[in-house]
């Protein structure tokens, strides 16, 4: 049953964004966009399964630079929702629920998707040159 | 002390509640967290290490019993977490009812189709050379 419309206070509105709640749904997202790239991740398998052709053809655009730049924001996308995934794990256990520790827990995710990405693509720029 | 709790002891020993599924979704959602935690940092490091393979070379890597095996667990557990995952997120946000319906079923669908592809494919390289 669809809801009726009736007027809504404002929400998104007015209320101040916060770490807290902006992390929280970067999560979502992120999730969103990692569901949307683990198709790409299936249709890569089974190029590879098809035969040498179609693997090359995956590969031609996983090189191109609109493959690079999807390849880029998977990889920024998983680095944050597995940092911010082990945060949710440790609040799961009960541990550091509190305000402060949740802002500090945050920065630390932000700065670790930074390095992790960082490292994950100097790390191909040099297997690259090496494979 | 008296036990005041209103339920059964059938109703205590199904463990159900309200939602009539018991927090068996929230234990598996933490349960394929946990373990993609090293299996999609393995994947990247493996995915990153074989960048230039061409595609003798990646047959023959992916042909291994131990890449296989955990290519296979990578892409089911992901596809297991990826549904739950979609599937909060459709419940969050879709309120007609059909639709939410629908929704749900054709991602679930999509994630078991997707991983059965994904797995057929691993298998047929290890099996078959590719």
């Amino acid at each position: 049953m669809t809801p009726a419309k009736r007027p809504l206070s404002p929400h998104l509105q007015v209320y101040q964004p916060q770490l807290t709640a902006v992390l929280s749904i970067t999560h979502r997202a992120t999730g969103v966009a990692l569901a949307v790239g683990a198709v790409l991740l299936v249709w890569w398998l089974v190029a590879a399964a098809t035969g040498r052709d179609a693997y090359d053809e995956a590969q031609a655009f996983l090189g191109s630079w609109l493959g690079i730049f999807l390849l880029f924001g998977w990889t920024i996308a998983f680095f944050y929702h597995l940092a911010n995934g082990i945060r949710h794990l440790v609040w799961d256990t009960g541990y550091g629920l509190d305000l402060p520790s949740a802002y500090r827990s945050g920065y630390a995710v932000i700065a670790a998707t930074v390095v992790l990405t960082l490292v994950a693509w100097i790390g191909a720029l040099v297997a690259g040159g090496n494979g | 002390m008296t036990d005041t709790r209103l339920r059964s002891p059938l109703g205590r020993a199904l463990g159900l509640g309200s939602a009539k599924e018991g927090a068996d979704h929230w234990w598996t959602q933490r349960l394929t967290s946990l373990a993609l935690i090293p299996l999609s940092l393995w994947f990247v490091a493996a995915v990153i290490g074989h960048l230039g393979a061409d595609h003798a070379a990646f047959r023959a890597w992916l042909g291994n019993p131990i890449t296989a095996v955990l290519m296979i667990l990578t892409v089911g557990v992901t596809f297991h977490h990826t549904a739950s995952g979609l599937q909060v997120v459709i419940e969050d946000y879709v309120h007609t009812e059909w639709a939410k319906l629908a929704l749900l079923i054709v991602v679930r669908f999509g994630c078991f189709l997707l991983a059965a592809a994904g797995i057929f494919a691993v298998l047929k390289i290890a099996f078959t050379g590719g």
